[in-house]
């Protein structure tokens, strides 16, 4: 999986992201931000996992989900690569 | 020896600059915004601005322009208009003039060697490379040298427009001004008629690429390099298909097909390229305007003074180069009322001059 786009993204922690490639802007809520930037660092997907986890009160179960269903979302607006 | 990027600094320069294209309202014209990036590099000379009817509203803006002179029509051709340079450097003189509509460019590039015997100096491309961006020929010059403009015809019957009813929707256009889309054939005749009546024949009938457009401004050095580049996404487009908002996007394949470009061309001077960038990833360009646009400000206030530049080229100095313009910067336009007194617009209507601020 390709992050290197999420390197060039402007992020704000009101959730406000700017891509200045395309000249797209994005909204987000504050675990996708936080998810964003530790992906846009080059974090692997399993230290992300394990530092949501131990971030927010979620299950893994739910975590899994919503977290595939985010990848998806960034592969569709074409901020990552399958 | 290598020279760090500034921005050109105006504010020793004892000049009178003339620029033309002052309105603004629902489809700007860029007198006004090149005029205050001049003024923001420092320029404290006097300012001419050449207006072609009394409501053109940049003539009603207190602080823009010292003088305003009315000028003939480019259609009324080159005799009445070096006539009227004549009168109007013989009141006052002009070092640079900076023509940012479309249909004039190609009579001050003709007539560069008599504005010059009247002192006037400008920046401006070759006829030779002016004509080969024109609408007309830009899908038969540029393909053969890889760079991808999307099938283009023109049209001069309306059983042309008929007879591609396969392929709608697609773009109509005037030669100089308006485009349009036509989702099937019967928009397609109502946009021909329209834009017949107005800018004449050929049409221009262009095949719909969807995706992203950009808009990149740029001036050439007329050797194939850029001086100056920044490119934008609109955010906001009026129902005439105008940019009323803006950001600088920073896209290096972007960048490459505009300098690829501007390198087959050799431009000289300012410019506005239109790019799509197609769902298929591929770089399509759609037009060349040649002259700055009506946003060029975006261009100053990302950390770029191309207008300045080009006052500075057209003198014959040398220029440093420019700053990197900066990416997520945003313009959006904003109208405002101007009140004024009637009587200004009578003087300018019926002397078709106005001095604003004395000598």
């Amino acid at each position: 999986m390709d992050f290197s786009r999420l390197q060039n993204l402007a992020m704000n922690d009101n959730g406000f992201i700017f891509d200045p490639n395309s000249g797209y802007s994005y909204t987000s809520n504050e675990t996708g931000i936080y998810i964003m930037k530790l992906l846009s660092q080059g974090i692997d997907k399993e230290t992300v996992r394990e530092k949501v986890l131990a971030e927010y009160e979620v299950s893994e179960d739910n975590f899994n989900s919503d977290f595939e269903h985010y990848m998806l979302m960034l592969e569709a607006l074409g901020l990552v690569e399958f | 020896m290598h020279r760090s990027p500034q921005n050109p600094d105006l504010s020793a320069l004892d000049i009178t600059i003339a620029v033309t294209g002052l309105k603004t309202g629902d489809n700007p014209q860029p007198g006004v915004p090149v005029i205050r990036s001049i003024r923001a590099a420092g320029f404290k000379g006097r300012i001419i601005g050449l207006v072609y009817d009394s409501m053109e509203s940049g003539i009603y803006l207190d602080d823009l322009v010292d003088e305003v002179y009315q000028m003939p029509y480019p259609s009324a051709g080159a005799e009445a208009f070096l006539t009227r340079m004549e009168y109007i450097v013989a009141k006052s003189k002009i070092d640079v003039i900076i023509p940012t509509l479309d249909a004039e460019v190609i009579l001050y590039i003709r007539l560069q060697d008599e504005l010059r015997k009247l002192g006037i100096h400008s920046y401006l491309p070759t006829e030779e490379c002016f004509l080969l961006r024109d609408k007309t020929k830009l899908a038969t010059y540029f393909p053969p040298r890889g760079i991808l403009v999307p099938d283009t015809a023109l049209v001069s019957e309306i059983s042309q427009i008929i007879s591609s009813k396969e392929q709608y929707p697609m773009m109509i256009k005037g030669r100089y001004y308006e485009a349009y889309k036509a989702n099937n054939v019967e928009e397609g005749l109502k946009y021909f008629y329209e834009i017949e009546s107005r800018w004449g024949l050929p049409i221009i009938l262009q095949k719909m690429i969807p995706g992203d457009e950009y808009n990149i401004v740029i001036v050439g050095d007329g050797e194939g390099g850029i001086l100056g580049m920044v490119p934008q996404k609109k955010l906001v487009i009026t129902d005439k298909g105008k940019g009323f908002g803006g950001v600088v996007v920073k896209n290096q394949q972007l960048e490459e097909f505009a300098t690829k470009v501007i390198a087959l061309l050799k431009w000289r001077g300012p410019c506005e390229l239109e790019v799509m960038r197609g769902y298929d990833r591929q770089y399509y360009l759609i037009e060349i305007n040649p002259r700055f646009p009506a946003w060029v400000r975006l261009a100053e206030g990302s950390g770029q003074n191309q207008p300045a530049a080009v006052v500075l080229k057209a003198l014959g100095q040398d220029l440093a180069p420019l700053p990197q313009c900066k990416s997520g910067t945003l313009f959006i336009r904003h109208a405002e009322d101007i009140i004024t007194d009637i009587s200004l617009m009578g003087e300018i209507s019926a002397k078709s001059e106005l001095m604003k601020k004395e000598k």
